[in-house]
């Protein structure tokens, strides 16, 4: 008996090496090991065996039935296998397809620029405020020292609103920066003042690839005891750095603002040449990107903040400049008139 | 301001390579915007002597002309010349073979060859001025000084760097040579030397022979003059019109010339009477007469008015005082005494009239800004001194001087702390002290830490301790102050839910597919909306007249705009959402105009972008962008507010309420959009008639507009959450016909009345076969649901006969079967 149960072993493993799917496997299983299989046959003729044998003999045929069902269960397995995979071959996509249009919707991208500036002021501790874009020539001149009739009230071209006041003066426009909301503030606060002012200015301006008659400004403006040129500094430094990258140099030349005294304009190396020289830059080196200063005590005590307590600096940028700068485009005209085909690229 | 190098160095001594000068400069407020290299064309050609002249022997209009090229008298070339001016001992700019010289006959640049002229070989040429480009001069050579030196490229001697420098409106006196030398000699650590015109005077005295009368005082602070007799009209000498051109002025005559030469020079216009005009011998400073006109020597003839100042002979004005000079008292040919004037006149009143002439010039320019009345002397002595030298004239003794009210400059004094106060860093008075002097203040240390200074007289723009420190930092260089952080306390912030709650809009509209746009405010009559916009007095043109009162029509445009535009295969398939969040100028009486926050979008075109697998969806009505898609967007913006808006409809025989609704929207399309009650926007298809005017595709186009203000009372700020719900819900289905002109919404809202009622969703409308005409079937999921326990059927059933009920009563809505 032993004899015959090694050869049914042999027999099966041999026979079970050319089955190829799962019903020959089942009706290989029933061969062997199903209620009339060989082995099972075996196994019951046991019982006419003396002890001694008996206990061999079983432990022999047991053994060789659990052989082969782990033999059976691997087999199982691998077939299952090769059969998903072959499935999974079958159900291949073309991914090179394109994919199925969503459809986007993007902020403008002077919205993103004047977040991402404010962003890094409001981070400073600035608070975003804003002011009336039609505003008193008040406010937009002689409260920031630009008088009428001086030469620098010539620095900016102003669209008058037609609107006549009982001494029949002209005194409403269109702001034509966004100064003027620095004395409001002022107006309506005591120090400490820390505000960032974004908004659309206006210029009666003919209008070519870097001049618009509307354009986006952000104002800034800190107020207190205590604040000086090297805060200036320090607070511009560190927003031309986040702004347009660590490795920026910062240039920082006097310049003339009737508002602010000492006057600064603030410079970047340029982003084209790196500062050799070019056309972006006039082949200067360096690209302007902010004007500033300290705030003039005659603006101060126009607010009635003491000069002799209080100090501040002011600075103030063309938004859609940096946009220029940044993505390279060179027409400003680009921004307002609306095609989809520039607006979607931000 | 364009300024000579050649000229600048007359008065300072500039060691630095001219791009760090201008960079000094620039830092230091004078911004140089350009660097004009004169004379760099003049490559190989160099200053050379004639020393021989000989006949040609071929051609009887040539010459041989020998010209020494080397000091040492070490090297002499042979040309060909036909310049009939030629003298032996002269001093030319000679040419050697490689120079490019421009062409006497074509006006061309043309490289100079080997040539052999008439059998004699030529190598190199004498120059004209037209050859050098200098004038259009060719009949005979450049002929220079005689102490010219020999063997020097001509660029050396002729050549001249010019900076042009945006000169800011507080600095006048950088207007002028000296002014620039000064600031170049502050900065660079040199000293500045300037002229001290002296000149021998002659004859009777300018005072006995003219009288000045300033009868405006208000207007004229200070008048001077002197008198040049037996002056020979002709060109000034080289060297001055070279500088001339070289700073943007063209040459006249000798005494014209000067003139501008001393205004460029020291800043101060100057004018030059021909003095047998001033009949009477009197000089009289007044306002215009009204009606009196002037023709200028511009030859036109000029209306005046009181608001002018001219300067008068005892009959009518010779001159428009500081703007321009009278035809008739101009210097010409027969001209041989000049009355030179040298004034101070109001900026304001020169800006004006200027201004209302439309008549600007760099004397007017320079008024405008303010110049010191202590500028007037020095620079009519050394007018006064050119003429003498320059123009063979003899100088009357004297000057006449008339300075009604001299005022003193009031001293400015200040510590160490001030300065620390301002620029956050130390400076040491003695340095300040030393800036300062350089630049012409007058310094006394008051108390170890205290300085007094007095400006000097051309600094009209220093009047206070600021001032002071900005030209203590400026020249000291603004990199030496340190950078640092602010550190003073940060201020309270203020809420500010306009603002949050206009950018969550814009976010929001971007998360549901727009694209943001930004117009432009300024629109013409027919885009601004409203009654009675906003007008602006000057504007650019028709297009941006107004301002506008809506966000609509901007919208439109850009619609129509993009429509055009193939973003898509064509045009059809073009989807566009875009949106605008921005201000509208409502007019206020004697006021500013309230700026109201408003958003806006547009949608038009296929709902979904043409894709592969979608093919054919734009073919079919049902994938187009309509009402019911600006409908759930506004709902979607809403329930993220926290807000639920109701949408009414508008009676379709008017627009009511908004006075140009009825314009923009399609009657039977549009519903206003409330807040408990409130109108907050509308919502609808454009009106037919404005999507002809606008030209757009014959598509569904939907527009909605929303006041962003009143929005924020009705959001809720306390949110609280809702638990999820414990107990299962039971979903059951309700079909209802009723009469096809009855809302959905209001059997909606009947369903939901019912309290166990959690959701209503209206899945499938329908009209036609088998439902009888003028009814419609609305079919509608509805959820139940109770929070204390699950529901049982019975319930439920109970639940919906109620509904039924209810909907027969009110809408008379039977059961579809
Ligand atoms: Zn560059």
């Amino acid at each position: 008996m032993i004899d015959r149960l090694k050869v049914i072993k042999v027999e099966a493993i041999a026979e079970l090496g050319g089955i190829s799917d799962l019903t020959e496997l089942e009706r290989w299983r029933i061969h062997y090991m199903g209620k009339k299989g060989q082995l099972t046959q075996v196994l019951r003729q046991l019982g006419d065996l003396p002890p001694e044998d008996r206990r061999i003999i079983g432990a022999l045929a047991n053994e060789i039935k659990r052989q082969l069902e782990d033999e059976l269960a691997g087999f199982k397995s691998r077939i299952a296998r090769t059969t998903v995979e072959s499935k999974l071959e079958k159900e291949w996509i073309d991914v090179t397809l394109p994919g199925y249009p969503v459809s986007p919707g993007r902020l403008h991208p002077t919205t993103q620029a004047l977040r991402e500036v404010c962003s890094i002021f409001t981070s400073m501790g600035f608070q975003w405020v804003e002011g009336p874009e039609v505003e008193w020539e008040y406010y937009n001149f002689e409260a920031l020292n630009i008088f009428k009739g001086h030469p620098a009230y010539d620095m900016w071209d102003t669209l008058w609103v037609d609107f006549y006041n009982e001494k029949g003066e002209m005194p409403m426009l269109l702001r034509t920066h966004t100064s003027p909301v620095q004395i409001r503030i002022m107006e309506k606060t005591r120090p400490p003042v820390r505000v960032i002012m974004p908004g659309k200015v206006y210029r009666y301006e003919a209008t070519d690839a870097t001049h618009e008659s509307m354009f986006y400004q952000v104002e800034g403006l800190a107020v207190d005891k205590d604040i000086t040129f090297a805060d200036l500094k320090g607070t511009l430094y560190e927003f031309a750095r986040r702004l347009f990258g660590e490795e920026r140099r910062v240039r920082f030349r006097c310049d003339y603002f009737p508002f602010v005294e000492p006057g600064v304009e603030v410079s970047i190396d340029c982003l084209a040449c790196g500062g050799v020289g070019c056309r972006l830059c006039s082949n200067t080196g360096w690209i302007e990107i902010l004007g500033a200063g300290m705030v003039h005590p005659d603006v101060l005590r126009r607010v009635d903040y003491d000069p002799e307590v209080y100090s501040g600096f002011a600075f103030g940028m063309g938004v859609e400049r940096i946009s220029m700068l940044r993505y390279g485009i060179d027409d400003i005209r680009l921004f307002y008139s609306n095609d989809l085909r520039f607006l979607n690229q931000f | 301001m364009k300024a000579s190098l050649k000229w600048l160095k007359d008065y300072v001594n500039i060691t630095l390579p001219v791009r760090q000068t201008a960079e000094k400069l620039t830092m230091a407020g004078l911004e140089s915007e350009a660097i004009e290299i004169r004379g760099g064309e003049w490559e190989n050609i160099i200053i050379g002597q004639v020393v021989a002249l000989e006949p040609h022997p071929n051609a009887d209009r040539l010459q041989l002309a020998t010209v020494n090229l080397k000091s040492e008298q070490t090297e002499q070339i042979t040309v060909v010349c036909g310049a009939p001016n030629l003298r032996a001992g002269d001093k030319v700019a000679f040419a050697r073979v490689g120079a490019h010289l421009i062409d006497g006959h074509s006006g061309q640049k043309v490289e100079l060859k080997r040539v052999k002229i008439r059998g004699v070989a030529s190598e190199g040429m004498v120059c004209s001025e037209k050859e050098l480009g200098i004038s259009d001069n060719y009949e005979g050579a450049l002929i220079l000084p005689s102490d010219v030196p020999v063997g020097i490229p001509l660029s050396d001697y002729l050549g001249d760097a010019v900076f042009d420098l945006e000169v800011t409106p507080n600095r006048p006196d950088c207007l002028s040579i000296i002014g620039i030398a000064r600031e170049i000699a502050v900065l660079t650590g040199q000293r500045l030397e300037l002229p001290s015109p002296q000149y021998i005077e002659e004859g009777s005295d300018i005072r006995e022979r003219i009288t000045v009368d300033i009868t405006a005082p208000e207007l004229c602070r200070r008048y001077c003059a002197s008198l040049v007799e037996g002056v020979t009209i002709a060109p000034s000498p080289l060297w001055m019109q070279e500088r001339l051109l070289a700073c943007g002025m063209r040459p006249i005559n000798n005494i014209v010339d000067i003139t501008n030469y001393v205004m460029l020079e020291y800043g101060q216009p100057l004018h030059a009477f021909d003095c047998e005009a001033v009949s009477g011998r009197k000089i009289i400073v007044r306002r215009a007469g009204e009606g009196e006109t002037i023709t200028t020597i511009d030859g036109m003839r000029r209306a005046l008015t009181p608001e002018m100042l001219v300067i008068a002979n005892e009959k009518c004005p010779v001159a428009i005082a500081g703007v321009m000079g009278g035809a008739d008292s101009e210097v010409g040919g027969i001209t041989s005494t000049v009355l030179l004037e040298s004034a101070s006149f109001l900026p304001l009143n020169i800006r004006r009239t200027s201004a209302s002439l439309h008549l600007g010039s760099e004397a007017s320019f320079r008024f405008e800004r303010g110049i010191s009345p202590e500028l007037t002397l020095p620079a009519l002595q050394r007018a006064t001194q050119l003429m003498v030298e320059l123009a063979g004239g003899r100088a009357a003794k004297g000057i006449i001087d008339v300075y009604p009210d001299r005022v003193e400059r009031s001293p400015i004094t200040f510590s160490a702390s001030q300065i620390e106060h301002i620029l956050g860093m130390k400076v040491d008075l003695e340095e300040a002290k030393q800036v300062l002097t350089a630049l012409g203040f007058q310094c006394k240390r008051v108390t170890p830490s205290e300085l007094r200074v007095i400006p000097p007289y051309w600094r009209t723009d220093v009047n206070m301790v600021a001032d002071v420190v900005e030209e203590i930092s400026r020249i000291m260089g603004y990199d030496r102050i340190p950078v640092t952080m602010l550190s003073s306390p940060l201020p309270h912030q203020q809420p500010a839910p306009a603002l949050d709650i206009r950018e969550r809009l814009r976010d929001l509209m971007v998360g549901c597919g727009f694209q943001e746009i930004i117009s432009y405010s300024m629109v013409s009559r027919e885009r601004a909306g409203g009654i009675e916009p906003i007008h602006l007095a000057n504007p650019m043109n028709r297009e941006q007249e107004y301002l506008r009162t809506t966000l609509l029509p901007n919208l439109v445009a850009s619609l129509a705009l993009n429509q055009r535009h193939s973003i898509s295969a064509t045009k059809e398939e073009n989807s566009i959402r875009i949106f605008e969040v921005g201000k509208v100028y409502l007019p206020r009486d004697k006021d500013l105009p309230y700026e109201e926050e408003r958003l806006a979008a547009v949608l038009s075109g296929p709902r979904a972008k043409p894709s592969w697998q979608h093919q054919g969806i734009t073919t079919t009505k049902k994938g187009y962008l309509d009402f019911f898609d600006a409908k759930g967007v506004i709902e979607e913006v809403m329930r993220q507010l926290t807000l639920e808006a109701e949408f009414k409809q508008i009676p379709l025989s008017s627009s009511s309420g908004r006075g140009d609704l009825g314009e923009f929207f399609h009657p039977g399309r549009t519903a206003l959009v409330e807040l408990e009650g409130e109108r907050i926007g509308v919502v609808g298809e454009i009106h037919p008639q404005l999507a002809d005017r606008f030209d757009l595709l014959p598509q569904t186009v939907t527009l909605f507009e929303l006041e962003i203000e009143k929005l924020i009372s009705y959001t809720i700020q306390d949110k609280r959450y809702r638990s999820i719900p414990r107990f299962p819900e039971i979903v059951r289905d309700i079909a209802v016909v009723v009469d096809s002109d009855i809302p959905a919404g209001r059997i909606e809202n009947a369903i939901r009345e019912s309290p166990l009622v959690v959701k209503v969703t209206l899945f499938d409308l329908y009209s036609g076969e088998p439902i009888a005409k003028n009814k419609k079937s609305l079919a509608f999921r509805v959820a139940y649901q109770s929070a204390e326990r699950t529901l049982t059927n019975a319930e439920v059933d109970e639940a919906e006969q109620i509904i039924l009920k209810q909907l027969s009563d009110e809408v008379g809505a039977t059961l579809r079967s």
